[in-house]
């Protein structure tokens, strides 16, 4: 299969499979960075805020990543991808932009979101858009951190105390079907994946249930059945959680657009 | 002499106390550091606690003020500088709660304190944040402020504060750089940007002026904590020194001060002269009658007893692996 070396040697098809992929990776690290940042200050202890301040830099950080690819490959500059990009051009899924509801809410989609972008990152380690494949051996680094994260609070909250198992097996029941959502396929994803950019989200999705149902069970959770998978978000179709959010986001921006701030 | 956090002996009238006195006194003027077992007289423990305890609630209520503003900072260089530098306030909370835990006074004690109103926290954050200027203006003018009494306060006698100071202090200068830039690029932007921050500056004022403490004619601690150099300079000095090195930095911004406080530089001595803050305010404002007194409270007390449940879990989760370790080791 064909490898693209940088940004003027990829086209056609490959690149528009790779940029719909840079979009799907930077919008879901940049929604869920920006949830996680409403934690800052709010934790229940200092030790877990000054953790999940970490892990928001760490993903708005990725997010500013992708988004300088893509802008290497012609689109607009991250501040503007960001800040001034129709709501209805965004790719991330739904499970990234939710609210941050209470503690068991936001470690549970941590985990779940980081399970499934730790094994995203494996595989596009080897991509064929070598920009992207040279990125993510970098990130691995601090991935590696955020999943160990996830499985700490999964396992220590997940049967602690009959309380703490009710909310954290609330949460699971919320969210799984949306956690499904992230691996929602379409004509775009399996372009890519044709082209090697990134693997199949069929594939994604079964490796990622694999090692997710493993974790969730040692923790003593059960795993939701029955679940169907909350999609649109790959396709531009959000939640309106969503609109309220790049509302939070723009608010200041949007005060005067041409200004530098 | 060493001893636990319930020393003996460390009052007036207790046996041997004057010649513990004498020497503990002469050991802190010769700029030698206090450490958490040695004698100290029980003033100078409770003053301790007192103002580190102080100082970790101003960390931990200070960053609600900034960090309501984390969602809607207007571009991604911007947005981390903020969710770093809020994070560093947590974190000098943690390592201050810390500081005074050495003292005797338990972190969760400190805490329950702080939302029952019992305990005070700094005036500058019983105010509002009303712009993304004033987020500029507190990160810049009031960090600022900060570092004048933490680097002085980073010489003391205390040396589990001292050296805690000494690692905050080098944050914040961070946090200052990343306030000024802010202030800088506002300064230079838009006619509506430019007046959101010099509005921002005139509301901020007033609580800057306070934000060291009473005139020292007022003070009614100053003395004692200067001579046991748990503090170096006055209040007075130290908001002479604020005004000395960043009023000229702000009108270089073109910002001014509100006329009412009469600001003028007194050619003669180099020194700012100006009106006095009403102090009987500022002592309403640190008891809690605040404009944001009541929002600040409400927020932590909400934050602390939505996460209760967490600090249960994490109690129980830690007691069952205790278990598990001394069940594995008596296998052994």
């Amino acid at each position: 299969m064909k490898r693209f070396p940088d940004a003027t040697s990829i086209d056609g098809e490959a690149r528009e499979a790779t940029i719909g992929l840079l979009y799907r990776l930077a919008d879901d690290d940049m929604t869920l960075g920006h949830r996680h940042t409403e934690w800052t200050g709010l934790a229940p202890i200092l030790e877990a805020d000054i953790a999940f301040s970490s892990i928001a830099q760490d993903q708005i950080g990725q997010a500013r990543a992708f988004y300088t690819l893509l802008h290497e490959l012609g689109e607009p500059d991250p501040d503007a991808l960001v800040f001034a990009r129709k709501p209805e051009d965004f790719r991330c899924c739904a499970l990234c932009t939710l609210e941050k509801g209470n503690w068991a809410f936001s470690t549970m989609r941590q985990f779940l979101y980081d399970m499934a972008k730790q094994l995203r990152l494996q595989h596009l380690a080897e991509s064929n858009y070598e920009p992207l494949a040279k990125l993510v051996r970098k990130l691995r680094g601090e991935q590696k951190y955020h999943v160990m994260h996830g499985h700490m609070w999964i396992s220590r909250l997940g049967d602690a105390t009959s309380e703490s198992h009710a909310y954290m097996q609330e949460a699971l029941d919320a969210q799984y079907g949306y956690a499904l959502g992230m691996f929602e396929s379409n004509e775009l994803t399996a372009k890519a994946a044709k082209h090697g950019i990134s693997p199949a989200e069929e594939q994604l999705c079964d490796e990622w249930k694999g090692q997710v149902h493993e974790a969730l069970e040692l923790a003593g959770l059960n795993i939701p059945q029955n679940a169907t998978a909350k999609s649109g978000g790959r396709i531009g179709s959000h939640e309106p959680v969503f609109t309220t959010l790049l509302a939070d986001m723009r608010s200041v921006y949007e005060l005067d657009p041409a200004a530098t701030w | 002499m060493v001893c636990n956090t319930t020393c003996m002996n460390d009052k007036p009238g207790d046996p041997g106390y004057e010649e513990h006195l004498a020497a503990f006194e002469e050991r802190v003027a010769k700029g030698d550091k206090v450490e958490p077992g040695d004698w100290m007289p029980d003033a100078y423990r409770q003053q301790l606690i007192r103002l580190i305890h102080v100082h970790a609630n101003s960390e931990i209520c200070g960053a609600l003020p900034e960090g309501g503003w984390i969602p809607h900072a207007p571009n991604l260089k911007r947005k981390l500088a903020l969710v770093a530098k809020v994070q560093d306030e947590v974190g000098h909370a943690q390592l201050l709660y810390r500081a005074a835990e050495t003292l005797g006074k338990p972190r969760e004690e400190m805490i329950e304190e702080l939302i029952s109103g019992k305990a005070k926290y700094s005036n500058v954050f019983h105010y509002h944040a009303e712009t993304w200027a004033d987020v500029a203006t507190i990160a810049w003018l009031i960090d600022a402020a900060a570092i004048v009494n933490q680097t002085m306060m980073a010489e003391g006698s205390y040396g589990p504060y001292a050296r805690a100071l000494k690692r905050i202090c080098y944050e914040e200068a961070f946090h200052l750089t990343h306030g000024y830039d802010m202030c800088i690029t506002l300064s230079r932007g838009s006619k509506m940007q430019r007046e959101m921050l010099q509005n921002a500056v005139n509301r901020w004022w007033k609580p800057i002026m306070m934000f060291h403490g009473p005139a020292d004619k007022v003070s009614k601690h100053t003395e004692l904590l200067m001579r046991w150099r748990i503090k170096l300079k006055t209040n007075d000095q130290q908001r002479q020194q604020f005004l000395k090195q960043y009023l000229p930095k702000m009108h270089a911004l073109g910002l001014t001060v509100p006329d009412e406080w009469d600001l003028r530089l007194d050619e003669s001595t180099g020194e700012w002269t100006y009106r006095e803050p009403d102090w009987d305010k500022f002592l309403s404002v640190v008891r809690g009658n605040g404009p944001a007194s009541a929002l600040r409270l409400r927020t932590r007390k909400m934050a602390h007893d939505e996460g209760a449940w967490v600090r249960r879990a994490l109690e129980a989760a830690s007691g069952r692996e205790r278990v598990g370790a001394t069940s594995a080791a008596a296998v052994n």
